[in-house]
């Protein structure tokens, strides 16, 4: 089954890379997420550090965002979908190899964002930079795995766009809060074990969501 | 149609008992001390806030069970149950700040319990404006269940995160580990308009219910 699902995330990370638009919109989006925000505070007013936090998570939302929008979609074109529910591989490995892709996708475009906000913000992330990748990783994959599950639902509706985000937020929310608390008491110099609380929950919030979201998937791909 | 009339019959006899609450409540149970007549909304907003996220855990259990056993009865019941729970949370949203005004000062604040009962108001929005997008009855009841599911697993996180942030709202009283703190007369006020609002929540449910089935049988390929 993981051999299967590899090739599905395979399949979709070799299309990313032969046209590589996706994946340049989604960093200048980043980018140009980051300069708004820049713009959007008063440096004398605000001190970096203190919008810190939230400036990266409302960045990485906004981005994943983009992402899982056009997860589905490329498979409505020509029928796609139905071809890739015809070959002799579970509905669940489909789910597993989707949500591998879109992680990659993600984690790509974080990976350009934060050093770029450690950049613009004079944020010192060096330090704490092992813990905050751990913070990023949990929070990523919690709202990936529902994203990922509900893009294959919002995909087929009428304002596929727009319905995403509404039914995505509200459980994005949770994992967000947890990651901007953690992420604050990180760039505050505080020890790791300090944000223990906000990593556990993440942890749980991660282990429950993919299960679900594993057994859920082939409810959502017509027979 | 005899199941939209029992409906009917369950909302007026709870709507009745409603305003037999708000005697008791009014007349009959003492005033809080500090908090003084802002005090009494707690017997809307409490009841209101348990059927509220209850809702939610029927829509839960009923998608599980569609899902394994496609039944039209449970997806109807779902989507009745999403709706009355949406009214339930508009109660709690609306009735929130009015007590929070005067206790407060101020009308909303970003504490653990109100984001949580905004977001849990947010879920069943989507819920609704998901089944209005999907045309497919097969289809949205499959998608609509998988939503139901995901807003049920929810809640347990939204109820930890409660516990671990501090917050400004009064702690639970009645439900709670240990034995209810709430002064005799009060809790048994909170008691009968907490059976009032199942009643409420019955009989809506139940004509909701007799909408869906109405509809489905006027358009019976829509």
């Amino acid at each position: 089954m993981l051999r299967h699902a590899w090739l599905v995330a395979r399949k979709d990370l070799l299309v990313e890379f032969r046209s590589r638009t996706a994946i340049l919109s989604a960093v200048v989006f980043t980018i140009l997420v980051l300069l708004v925000f820049n713009f959007g505070r008063d440096p004398t007013a605000v001190a970096a550090v203190d919008l810190a936090p939230s400036i990266l998570w409302v960045t990485f939302t906004f981005a994943a965002m983009l992402a899982l929008n056009r997860a589905f979609h490329l498979e409505l074109e020509n029928q796609a979908l139905d071809g890739l529910l015809l070959a002799p591989v579970s509905r669940s490995s489909i789910y597993l190899g989707k949500l591998i892709a879109n992680l990659a996708f993600v984690a790509t475009v974080e990976a350009v964002g934060l050093p770029l906000f450690a950049l613009f913000f004079n944020v010192r992330i060096t330090p704490v930079l092992g813990p905050l990748v751990l913070v990023i990783a949990l929070a990523t994959i919690g709202f990936v795995a529902v994203g990922t599950l509900f893009s294959a639902m919002t995909g087929r509706t009428r304002f596929a766009e727009l319905l995403l985000p509404v039914l995505l937020l509200p459980f994005m929310l949770p994992p967000l809060i947890w990651a901007v608390l953690a992420t604050a008491a990180l760039l505050a110099g505080r020890p790791l074990s300090e944000a223990g609380g906000w990593l556990r929950l993440l942890a749980a919030f991660d282990i429950v969501f993919v299960t679900l979201a594993f057994f859920l998937f082939p409810a959502t791909v017509s027979e | 149609m005899k199941i939209l009339k029992t409906g009917r019959w369950i909302t007026v006899s709870g709507l009745a008992l409603l305003a037999a609450v708000y005697v008791r409540a009014l007349a009959f149970t003492p005033v809080e001390r500090t908090q003084g007549m802002a005090q009494k909304i707690f017997y809307i907003h409490l009841p209101s806030a348990i059927w509220a996220e209850g809702a939610m855990i029927f829509v839960g259990v009923a998608s599980i069970f569609f899902l394994f056993l496609k039944d039209a009865r449970l997806d109807r019941f779902a989507e009745a149950s999403a709706e009355v729970g949406l009214v339930f949370c508009t109660l709690v949203l609306t009735t929130g700040p009015i007590w929070g005004k005067p206790i407060w000062g101020t009308w909303w604040t970003w504490d653990a319990r109100l984001t949580l009962t905004l977001l849990l108001f947010l879920m069943y929005v989507g819920y609704v404006l998901l089944r209005g997008a999907v045309t497919d009855p097969g289809l949205r009841a499959r998608y609509a269940a998988v939503l139901g599911i995901c807003g049920m697993s929810l809640v347990p996180f939204v109820h930890l995160s409660v516990y671990m942030f501090r917050t400004l709202h009064p702690q639970p009283i009645v439900i709670k580990p240990s034995a209810p703190s709430l002064p005799g007369e009060m809790l048994t006020t909170f008691l009968f308009s907490f059976v009032v609002f199942s009643i409420l929540y019955v009989g809506f449910v139940t004509q909701r219910y007799a909408l869906a089935l109405l509809r489905e049988r006027a358009e019976p390929h829509a």
